[in-house]
Formats: structure tokens, C-alpha cells, sequence
């Protein structure tokens, strides 16, 4: 089998690289997915928010997986499910690629190779959460799956853990399954989704967040779990809460197996591979986009990821020959935890939507984050909010200014001056971070009868930013 | 019906007393508590094939685990169950540890084994680059290897089974009462009629002291000593190529790195002595301990994610040895600490021995009556499933993989379905398959694998010759 770009992966970022590639007149596209079904995450995620910055309208999350999937054939490229990546080997001559599927085991040499793997939630295990080994334990993944896609019910109390927008997913998921959320636990001093959701959360089930709280043991009786230790991290107390569920959320890890057996380099902020801003990584002829590169933008943010990649890899194709100049690393620095893309080459192409996306380790006001080349000051973003697990975005204008053969460009947060009085309306998302959750959440509630109310005012007055322009009013200061 | 013999406990001790005793004309029954074979200490352990080169010389442990070693050896091999030659590296990491190298070459040697040698540091670093600093010597054991721990007492109870063995699971002996000629009438719960049988062998384990004393006994008390293990994402499998071990203290061998034949890297077990024989929880101060070591020992761990963590319980007792010893007509095997995996077979032998002196009479069956049973191999070192395209070509279903992570097919779930020993729930068929146990813990594959489990639309036997016949 031959292909001229082999796409691994078939969620958004993936399918609408696909589209995009083929609307380029590349020949010969082949899109694997070890999934029965096209579609990625969104395809079990039942509510609605999919598509508002790609597809320019709000479709539930099954909707935006078939008309991505749908897209992506019309124009001629090549889906194949249910069909493993097995191996890819790629030094920059030339790369190869296993596909394991119940037809067999087929070599693949395509002249370019997309990663488009997505990203998933850590367990309880790697967050070394201890006590016994009960059922009962999950992540949102597992939940929306045996919920949307099995049918299961899943009956009992249930306790949620993290406070993203991806946990109320859980919540809304559980209600669904027939489950009683009991609470959402966070151990940060405050929840990191919109005030509506955890209002609509509050209003329509009743559901408290526990701040400053953790999970600190898992009781389980006769196999099945029976309850949680949920500790109190400012006062040290201890609580036992009965729970049949236990659900870990959020805390996303990119699914970078392929990319670190292949050999990629990886970034060791993103932990996905890295990648300069016209998406290849540290292969020539090897692209990374969507959520394997930064886990976890909103759906839509992954499939403009993927029509950027689609963009960069035609120009490839069509080029003599790949540009072998180094190129700059961009870092994040303490209290960022990371920055996508991270790297930046010769050519200075603009990233993805004009902007660098980045993820804070705290809550902070009125940040501003400074870009610095060897102690040259690049930019400077106007004051903004930092929440973990939020984006956090930056406008790429900068790039103009990095010197081609400089040290790597550090990008950092400078604290507001002492007295500033600028506070007012600071709970707002700020410097472009527009609405919309993580890829296995909602842009809006609107769907949820009980948030609906609040959910959808909300979302209004957040519609998010059009690439390259700011939101008027919004920044401290404006 | 009056049983010959009736084994309590299908851990893999009780399932290769069943497996040695299915080679003579006797019937056997198997009774197991849970509701699979190999559950409790046999399930969770460090999983490595030892030499013995540690025990103490002159004990029935140094002399069960010297011959089970060599038996278990031979047998993994003819069944298929995974295996790896990693080779064990003791490592000194104090002046005083390096001084105590040579004792403990000696007495591996008082044990009959006689392949361990000493390795200067430079050769232990060669051995392994991405040990930490600071050691100051060590000892080379090329014939400690590591070995897929859950097929081996399945491997046991499936050759039992087929040679004719009733294997009795969710079972609980209650109380014993004598019977005539000898023999016994066990209560078992729940609901069903007594068991009698002429003779018992008590491989109950952990509980072992519970049911010697249902047999009148009194000579020993299980201390249950907790070990709690990490295991880490295969990524971090380069980080080493054998198994990392600490210089042994007189209660522990210490807390060890190794691979695992699955393709990860363990780390544990920690040793706390508890009261609570159910007790299998980890705790936060045991894990960040073996974290802390794991530092140390292998400091490339502390980038790697962490799949899954867990904890087993030895079954020791304030004895230091094995307490193996026949009573009349009933034999006990307990203090079976953490050797036992290594030391099932040789143990088994020794049992059919006392058996056989006490007045069971051992006629062998005719050959062929009992044969080793193909396994599936779980391991990462030969060929799965889904990388034998002829496999594939003939069985479409082992080119499905199912669990993304551990690649683990559909038909490989099919066939632990219809296997002869069939999992009684999701545990049991991620210990037949792997499904289930990767760095996602079922994020990707939990309500698929769920699926497939719930489903009868598997063809109840005969799956695979029916597929090999496909092919041709």
C-alpha cells in the first residue's frame, strides 16, 4: 500500500488534516485509527459545543465526529479503522510504517507522516492515588465510553475528581448513567471551569466543589468500591465518604508512545513531541498536531491544529528539499508549564491561529507574560489570568524579532506592579482565551436543561476571539 | 463420593500439588476460595524466577526452591509461558554491602548454585549505564530471570483439569472433622454438602494456619508482610536490561528494580508486617519510599509514568523455613513466603513424596493421561499475536487488537473465554490476557473490553482449530 501522507490518528486534528491535504491536491491520503469508529474523542461525547471555530456552527460531539469523518472522505481520502500503527520508523530519508488490522500487516511508505494521536487523562495509578484496587475506579474516558457507547448504567454515588471544564463532562455523563454525584474535588483553592458550569453543576444536582481537597486513599469491600479518603489539605482533617464511582478527570497526558518509540525528540513540558511552529517535529517528513502537542485544547482548536499541519506538509511535499537550519527552542518557565509549539525555525512561520498556547502550574492575576531572547525582550502580553489546566494564549507577532541563531527564546510571567488597582472584572477569560472546553467537553451547556439558564448568558458574552483580532473592553487596562 | 485427595488453597502451590498428584491414578479435587485459580500471593509478587543463590543452606526452602527452580525452568518452556534471561545484578552501594559480597557468593554456593560471580563497578555500570551513582561493587547471577507470574498457576490448574482433577472454585473450607479409615469430612461454604477424602494437603496460604488448626495443629501463626510494588510505564524498559538487586538483610531481600516479562519495569516490594490477612491496600508512605529508592537506584525512573501499583501478601510465619510436614493423612504446606512461584514444582514433588509415605498409593497413569498445556504467551520478548501475519491470515480476529496499550487482540480475548479454566470476571481475563493492564487503565479499551467479556457471541470451543482450519 502506498500513500503520499499517512495520518495516524482519525479525531479532529487528524480528519480535518485529511480534508485539507486532499483539497491541496495532495493524491494519495491514508487516515489510520485503531477505533472501530472515525472521530477521535468527540465520538463519545455527548453533549453539544463541537465545531464553533472550525465548522462555524455548535454540533453535539457524535454530529462533529461524522461530519469530520464525512468531510474527509467526500474529498477522496482514504479511512481505514480498526487499523493500528504498529511501528513507524523514520530517519529522514525516508519513513515506514506498520498497519496491523484483521486484513493483515501492511508496510506503508509514505512520503509524509502526520501524528495525530490525541492525548488521554492519567489514571488513578500514575497519580498514585493508594489504598486497594477496587471496580469502580475511572476516567471520564472510560465513563463516557461504557455510558454513550456500551449503554452501561451506572448506579450508586459517584465522586468526582478535578474541577476542568472536562470534569463537569463527567458529571453530566454520570447523571445520565443514573449515578449521584456526591462532589467534585479539586486540590487547588479554587475550581478551574467557568463560574457557569459549576453553578449549573450546583443548581441542577446539586453538586459541591471541595476545594483544597484531595483523594488520598481508595476502600474497597468484597472487590467493588466501597469509599474514598478525602483530605483536607489546608487543616490536615481527614473524611470518609462513601462512593460506588470514583472518577479521575482532566490531568491530561498526551499519547505520545509512537512518537517516543519512533524516536521523536520530545518536549519535555508538553511531553508530546516537539515541534516548531510549522508543526514538524525532530524528523524531517514527520509532522505532530491536535492534542498529542498540547493536551487538551477544545476539539475545534485541534482540527485547526490539523489544517495548519496539512498546510506545512504540502509545502513540504512540494519543496526541493527540507531545510536543515537549526532551529530556536522556545521555553516556558516556572509557573508555565509549557508552550506549543516549541520550537521555531528559520522561515519564522506563524504558528497555528497567529498564537502559541500555553498552560499555567498556578492561579495568578494580572500576569503578564514576557518573551526574552538572550535578554532581549521580544514581547510583552497585556495582564492576564493564569488558571491551571486553562489555556492561556500568545499572540505570535513576536516571532519577527527571534534571532535565527539567538539562545532559546524563554517565555516567562512578570508579576503586576505593586498597588495596581486593576481588578474589576478579572474573572473573565483574557488575552484571546476564547470559550470552549477541553476536547471532551462542551463549548456551552446549552444542552443541560438545568444549566441552561445560566450556561447559555455565559457563553454568549464569551464567544470567542476570530483569529488575529482582540476582544475589545476585556483586558485590564483596555 | 470420597476423594482421594482434596487440596485446599489454588495458589500456585495447591495448583502444582494438583498438577504433580493428576499424574496418578487417584482423584483429586482442588478447593479454592476465590473465584479463580492463583489470586492471592501468587498473583502479586516481583515475579522473578529465582536460583535460590540466597536461601539459607541446609533448608527444605534452599532445597525446594533449587529443585522447583530447575523444574519450573523446563516446564515454561514446554507450555510457552513468557520468560526472560535478564540475569540478576546484585548491587553493593556502601563499603560495608561490598564487604559482605563474598559471604553471600559463598553461601550461594553452599546452595548449589554455582554461576554467581563478582563484577567490579566499572562492570556494573557497563552492565547498566543508567544505575545511579555510587556503587561500590557486585555480584553477577545469570540464571536469575524474570517470568509471567498469573500463567503459571493457570498453567498448573489447566493440566490438572484436563487430566481429570475437579477443580472447585469460590469454595471456602470451614471446619474438618475426622471420618473413617483415616480420613476427613470437610465443611465448605457456601451451601454445598461436605467434601470427604482420605487424604488433605493444606496449601492454603495465608490461611494456612487457620485450616491446620481445623486439623488439629497448632505449630505455627501466618504474619501476613506486606509488600507494595510500582510498576512503570514499558517506555522506561530501556533504562535496564536485568534485574536489580539490593544486598539482602536477614528479613527482606530489599527492595529490587526489574523488568518484567510484559515489558515494564518493577519496582518493590517494600516489607511491612501487618495483622489484617485481606490487607492488600497500598499506602502513601509506602509508595513514595519505594519512589525514593527507585531514585536512587535507577534515577531515569523518576521521568517515567507510573501504570499501575499494587500490593501482595507473604504468607510468613515466625518460622524461618517452610513448614511442610505430614500428619497421618494430611500433609501441610505453609511459611511458603516468597519464594513459592520458584519453588511450586519442586514443593509439589515433595508433597507427592509424603503422600505417598503416609499410605496414598502412587501408580502413575499411562503416558499421554497428562499433558503440559499450550499457554498463550503473554510476554513482550517473542512474537504476539498481532505481529504473525499468518496468524492474522488464518484468524482474522488476532489483527483486531482490542487493548491498545498492551495490544491485546479480540481473539486472544475469545480464546480465554473458551478456555478450560474460563475467567470469572474482568481480573481474571486481564491476568489471562493483559487486557486492561496498560498505562491507560482502560481509558481507551475498558467499555470495549467490558463488551467483548459480556458477549456469548464467541463460539464456546474449538475457536482457534476452527480458525487454523480457515487458513489453509
Amino acid at each position: 500500500m502506498d500513500a503520499d501522507v499517512l495520518i495516524v490518528g482519525a479525531g479532529p486534528a487528524g480528519l480535518t488534516a485529511a480534508a485539507e491535504l486532499r483539497r491541496l491536491g495532495v493524491p494519495r491520503v491514508l487516515v489510520a485509527d485503531r477505533e472501530a469508529e472515525p472521530g477521535g474523542v468527540p465520538r463519545h461525547s455527548w453533549h453539544t459545543g463541537y465545531g464553533l471555530r472550525d465548522r462555524h456552527r455548535v454540533l453535539s460531539g457524535p454530529a462533529y465526529a461524522r461530519a469530520l469523518a464525512d468531510a474527509a472522505a467526500r474529498v477522496g481520502a482514504e479511512l481505514r479503522t480498526g487499523c493500528t500503527v504498529t511501528g513507524l520508523r523514520a530517519d529522514g530519508d525516508a519513513s515506514s510504517a506498520v498497519l496491523t488490522s484483521a486484513s493483515g500487516i501492511e508496510e506503508v511508505q509514505p512520503g509524509a507522516v502526520l501524528l495525530a494521536t490525541g492525548c488521554r487523562e492519567r489514571p488513578r495509578a500514575a497519580r498514585l492515588v493508594p489504598g486497594d484496587r477496587p471496580i469502580g475506579v475511572l476516567t471520564t474516558g472510560e465513563l463516557q465510553q461504557r455510558v454513550y457507547l456500551g449503554g452501561e448504567r451506572l448506579e450508586g454515588l459517584a465522586l468526582i475528581v478535578g474541577v476542568e471544564h472536562v470534569s463537569f463532562s463527567a458529571a453530566v455523563t454520570l447523571a445520565h448513567a443514573g449515578a449521584r454525584v456526591t462532589a467534585l474535588v479539586t486540590e487547588h483553592e479554587r475550581q478551574q471551569s467557568y463560574a457557569a458550569f459549576r453553578l449549573g453543576a450546583a443548581l441542577r444536582w446539586g453538586v459541591p466543589v471541595w476545594t483544597s481537597s484531595a483523594v488520598t486513599r481508595v476502600t474497597g469491600a468484597s472487590g467493588r468500591l466501597a469509599a474514598v479518603e478525602v483530605t483536607d489539605l489546608a487543616g490536615g482533617k481527614t473524611r470518609t465518604v462513601a462512593c460506588d464511582w470514583l472518577v479521575f478527570t482532566g490531568d491530561w497526558i498526551p499519547d505520545h508512545v509512537l512518537a517516543r518509540s519512533s524516536g521523536l525528540a520530545l518536549d519535555a513540558g508538553t511531553r508530546g513531541p516537539a515541534v516548531d511552529t510549522t508543526l514538524a517535529t525532530s524528523v524531517p517528513g514527520v509532522f505532530a498536531a491536535g492534542n498529542l502537542i498540547h493536551a487538551a485544547e477544545t476539539a475545534d482548536i485541534a482540527a485547526l491544529s490539523g489544517r495548519h499541519a496539512a498546510r506545512q506538509i504540502a509545502s513540504f511535499l512540494a519543496a526541493a528539499a527540507p531545510s536543515a537550519a537549526p532551529r530556536v527552542p522556545v521555553t516556558a518557565e516556572s509557573p508555565l508549564r509549557w508552550i506549543s509549539p516549541n520550537l521555531v525555525g528559520a522561515d519564522r512561520v506563524a504558528p497555528s491561529l497567529g498564537r502559541f498556547i500555553l498552560r499555567a502550574a498556578e492561579f495568578r492575576r494580572l500576569a503578564r507574560l514576557a518573551v526574552r531572547q538572550d535578554g532581549r525582550v521580544l514581547a510583552r502580553s497585556r495582564p492576564l489570568r493564569l488558571i491551571p489546566g486553562r489555556p492561556v494564549y500568545l499572540r505570535a507577532s513576536w516571532l519577527t524579532r527571534v534571532d535565527p541563531g539567538g539562545g532559546p527564546v524563554r517565555v516567562g510571567v512578570e508579576l503586576p506592579p505593586a498597588g495596581s488597582l486593576c481588578v474589576t472584572g478579572l474573572d473573565r477569560p483574557r488575552l484571546g482565551e476564547a470559550s470552549g472546553g477541553v476536547a471532551a467537553v462542551p463549548g456551552d451547556r446549552r444542552a443541560d436543561r438545568g444549566g441552561r439558564r445560566v450556561a447559555a448568558g455565559a457563553a454568549g458574552a464569551r464567544r470567542p476571539d476570530p483569529p488575529g483580532r482582540r476582544r475589545a473592553g476585556q483586558a485590564c487596562g483596555a | 463420593m470420597i476423594w482421594d485427595v482434596a487440596i485446599i488453597g489454588g495458589g500456585v502451590v495447591g495448583t502444582a500439588i494438583a498438577r504433580e498428584l493428576a499424574g496418578y491414578r487417584l482423584r483429586c479435587v482442588l478447593l479454592e476460595a476465590a473465584d479463580d485459580v492463583g489470586t492471592g500471593t501468587s498473583k502479586a509478587n516481583t515475579a522473578i524466577l529465582h536460583t535460590g543463590f540466597d536461601a539459607t543452606p541446609g533448608t527444605l526452602e534452599s532445597r525446594l526452591v533449587a529443585r522447583g527452580s530447575a523444574l519450573l525452568r523446563e516446564y515454561a518452556e514446554r507450555t510457552g509461558i513468557a520468560v526472560e534471561r535478564t540475569g540478576a545484578l546484585l548491587v553493593a552501594w556502601t563499603a560495608e554491602q561490598a564487604g559482605s559480597l563474598d559471604a553471600i557468593a559463598g553461601k550461594s554456593r553452599a546452595n548449589g548454585y554455582t554461576g554467581i560471580r563478582s563484577v567490579s563497578v566499572a562492570e556494573v555500570y557497563e552492565r547498566e549505564p543508567s544505575l545511579g551513582p555510587g556503587a561500590a561493587g557486585g555480584l553477577w547471577i545469570p540464571d536469575e530471570w524474570v517470568i509471567d507470574p498469573w500463567s503459571v498457576s493457570l498453567a498448573f490448574a489447566t493440566e490438572a483439569v484436563r487430566a481429570g482433577v475437579t477443580l472447585r472454585l469460590g469454595t471456602r473450607v470451614t471446619g474438618v472433622s475426622a471420618a473413617g479409615d483415616g480420613g476427613f469430612e470437610l465443611a465448605v461454604a457456601p451451601g454445598a454438602g461436605p467434601v470427604r477424602c482420605r487424604f488433605a494437603v493444606n496449601a492454603a496460604g495465608l490461611a494456612s494456619d487457620q485450616v491446620d488448626r481445623m486439623f488439629g495443629g497448632d505449630g505455627f501463626t501466618i504474619r501476613p508482610r506486606k509488600g507494595e510494588l510500582i510498576v512503570f510505564d514499558k517506555l522506561a524498559r530501556p533504562l535496564l536490561s536485568s534485574i536489580i538487586l539490593p544486598v539482602p538483610t536477614t528479613r527482606t531481600k530489599g527492595v529490587l528494580v526489574a523488568p518484567t516479562v510484559f515489558g515494564n519495569v518493577l519496582l518493590g516490594p517494600t516489607a511491612e508486617d501487618v495483622a489484617d490477612r485481606s490487607d492488600t491496600a497500598t499506602s502513601a508512605s509506602g509508595l513514595s519510599a519505594l519512589l525514593a529508592a527507585g531514585r536512587r537506584i535507577l534515577p531515569g525512573l523518576e521521568q517515567e509514568e507510573v501504570t499501575a501499583t499494587y500490593a501482595g501478601l507473604r504468607a510468613a510465619t515466625e518460622h524461618a523455613d517452610y513448614q511442610v510436614a505430614a500428619h497421618e493423612q494430611y500433609v501441610r504446606v505453609a511459611g511458603i513466603r516468597s519464594t513459592g512461584l520458584t519453588a511450586s514444582l519442586g514443593i509439589a514433588e515433595h508433597v507427592a513424596g509424603l503422600l505417598g509415605e503416609a499410605g496414598l498409593p502412587l501408580k502413575p497413569r499411562p503416558a499421554g493421561e497428562r499433558a503440559a498445556p499450550r499457554m498463550p504467551y503473554l510476554g513482550e520478548a517473542g512474537p504476539r499475536p498481532y505481529q504473525e501475519a499468518e496468524r492474522i491470515a488464518a484468524d482474522p480476529a488476532y489483527g483486531e487488537i482490542a487493548c491498545h496499550c498492551e495490544r491485546v487482540t479480540r481473539g486472544e480475548i475469545r480464546d480465554a473465554l473458551a478456555s478450560d479454566i474460563p475467567p470469572a470476571g474482568l481480573d481474571a481475563l486481564r491476568r489471562r490476557t493483559r487486557a486492561m493492564n496498560g498505562r491507560c487503565q482502560a481509558f481507551y479499551c475498558g467499555a470495549a473490553v467490558s463488551a467483548l467479556f459480556g458477549k456469548a457471541e464467541f463460539p464456546a470451543a474449538g475457536a482457534r482449530e476452527a480458525g487454523e482450519g480457515r487458513g489453509r
